[in-house]
């Protein structure tokens, strides 16, 4: 579904990804981990075209999607949550999942319905899968950073993506948040088959939930894997995990 | 909104429109004009905040498309053989255009860099209408401007400037309310999101223009209608800043506010103006007291203590 082979991107001399290889077929859930300035991010910023790559080629379902612009890729299928909380901060819950959802059925553009009106049912049903029903009129700005970060899957989610990239989504996270988000992407991945890809720091939960998963070191892929061989792998340890006999 | 609820909060705006079209019966025809001078100048001032306030776009030189409304109406009058009406007609198409040309070309930078370069190119257009001399009548303007019999008078102009006012606002409240005007706010709150979310943010911002500048283009030629004639100071960037104040004395993120912003400022200007030419500085007193103590403008303030208030009757009755 998405193929990125040699994907490199620096920034002014400065090399934040060199060689990314990455495979993610149809309904897998794939994570990208790797030490903190790895190039995970900046990874994810070029799929999502926040950044365009000075080389490599990024496919999706076949399809040549570098250089095109963020709103373009989005089009095609592929939504994503941002690391550091990138909301609506001034609009409601509601609201900001509202605006992908107008987004998505294409009626940015529409002058003179009324926006009460529209895409309610979808939203409310956005809303309602995460839990998030009773707080769809709060001011998303005022809400606690655990729920903001549940708010970034949800705007995300109005795309209706085949695709949808998270990155770092349990960040900052309380351990029982984390919890329910995990079940999130299980559920988002069982019962709606959307693929995911994913960073994330907790190795706990890379490792209860990835069908395969990608290590990244100095902007480089080291290996993609299932998990068991990644675990495995005498590169990875020794690269990331600082020693063999550490345990994840 | 029940259906209930929706005609309890028309029935002010109901009450104050009946009131502006009784007005001429009871008030003496210098106030009458002043009135549609204030309604025209609000109605600018609206158009301006659609972008600056609901878009977040520092449109620094909206004056210019107020500037083209007006000589079109006038031009379209003087030069041609055309109905005036079809001027009229034209007005809000020429400042869509030119809000399209301008656009396209500022949009493409962000913030201070987009309101830098919109300036440029608005005195561009002032230059050319401040010194070409055998259409635009240069410097001097064009001047006693045959307007239609039926609103020459001071109550024709009044009511024209009145009614067209009217459509504009319940035009332009529609397209706050659209999904257009919810994705436009979402584009001034956070462009990156908003791309990400598939959003095509520089033609969003484009149409936003396009739609305020035609509006302007409306209110300009209210003013040929009160006033009569035209001039190049129309479309000079001081206007532009005047509006732009407003807006931030009226409150930028209510509807109305630019509206009773620009009241204030045209009441100020003619009363102050009647004892002492250097009425700016009242202005500048008062500007400098709003920002110290109304931060988000009078309409905001008011609109804070009333929703204040009704909160506190919402709690005790509970």
């Amino acid at each position: 579904m998405l193929l990125v082979e040699n994907l490199q991107k620096s920034f002014d001399g400065f090399i934040a990804v060199s060689d990314a290889r990455l495979e993610v077929e149809k309904g897998e859930v794939v994570a990208v981990i790797g030490p903190n300035g790895a190039g995970k991010t900046t990874l994810f910023n070029l799929i999502t075209g926040q950044l365009r790559a000075d080389s490599g080629r990024l496919l999706f379902k076949g399809e040549n999607i570098s250089g095109m612009p963020p709103y373009g890729i989005c089009r095609k299928g592929i939504s994503r949550s941002f690391q550091v909380v990138n909301i609506f901060a001034r609009l409601t819950v509601f609201e900001n999942v509202r605006v992908s959802v107008i987004s998505h059925n294409k009626r940015t553009f529409n002058l003179f319905s009324r926006a009460e009106s529209i895409a309610v049912s979808e939203t409310e049903e956005i809303l309602k899968s995460l839990g998030f029903s009773e707080k769809s009129d709060r001011i998303s700005g005022s809400l606690s950073h655990g729920d903001q970060k549940v708010l970034e899957m949800a705007i995300a989610l109005g795309n209706r993506p085949e695709l949808l990239i998270l990155d770092e989504p349990t960040a900052g996270m309380s351990p029982e948040e984390t919890r329910d988000t995990l079940e999130l992407m299980k559920l988002l991945s069982r019962e709606r088959g959307i693929t995911i890809l994913f960073c994330e720091h907790d190795m706990e939960l890379v490792f209860s939930i990835s069908n395969r998963i990608m290590v990244m070191q100095h902007g480089r892929t080291i290996i993609q894997g299932k998990p068991d061989v990644v675990r495995n792998d005498t590169h990875v340890q020794e690269a990331y995990l600082g020693g063999a006999d550490e345990r994840f | 909104m029940s259906e209930r609820s929706a005609w309890k909060a028309l029935a002010p705006w109901l009450a104050v429109f009946v009131l502006l079209l009784l007005a001429p019966r009871f008030l003496p025809r210098f106030q009458i004009y002043l009135t549609g001078l204030i309604l025209t100048t609000g109605l600018l001032a609206v158009s301006l905040n659609l972008v600056l306030g609901l878009g977040g776009m520092y449109q620094f030189h909206h004056a210019v498309f107020y500037g083209i409304g007006a000589y079109t109406v006038a031009l379209v009058i003087t030069k041609t053989a055309l109905s005036p009406w079809i001027g009229f007609l034209l007005a809000p198409v020429v400042s869509a255009l030119f809000s399209l040309a301008i656009g396209l070309i500022c949009v493409r930078l962000s913030k201070l860099y987009f309101g830098m370069l919109q300036i440029s190119l608005g005195s561009l257009v002032w230059a050319v209408v401040f010194r070409w001399y055998s259409f635009t009548g240069g410097d001097d303007g064009i001047h006693g401007i045959p307007v239609p019999d039926i609103i020459s008078s001071t109550d024709g102009a009044y009511y024209f400037s009145l009614i067209l006012t009217a459509i504009c606002l319940i035009v332009m409240q529609r397209i706050v309310n659209s999904p257009f005007g919810r994705s436009f706010q979402a584009v001034r709150d956070n462009p990156v999101r908003s791309e990400a979310v598939g959003i095509n943010v520089k033609r969003v911002q484009l149409t936003g223009m396009v739609i305020s500048g035609a509006f302007a283009g409306i209110a300009g030629s209210m003013f040929v209608v009160i006033e009569g004639s035209v001039f190049p100071e129309l479309m000079f960037w001081t206007l532009s800043l005047e509006i732009i104040i407003m807006c931030l004395l009226g409150g930028w993120f209510t509807f109305l506010g630019p509206m009773l912003g620009a009241a204030i400022i045209v009441l100020l200007r003619t009363v102050v103006g009647i004892y002492t030419e250097y009425w700016t500085l009242v202005l500048g007193i008062v500007l400098m007291l709003l920002i110290l103590f109304l931060p988000q403008g009078v309409l905001g303030y008011f609109l804070e203590i009333f929703k204040r208030g009704g909160m506190k009757a919402v709690q005790e009755r509970k």
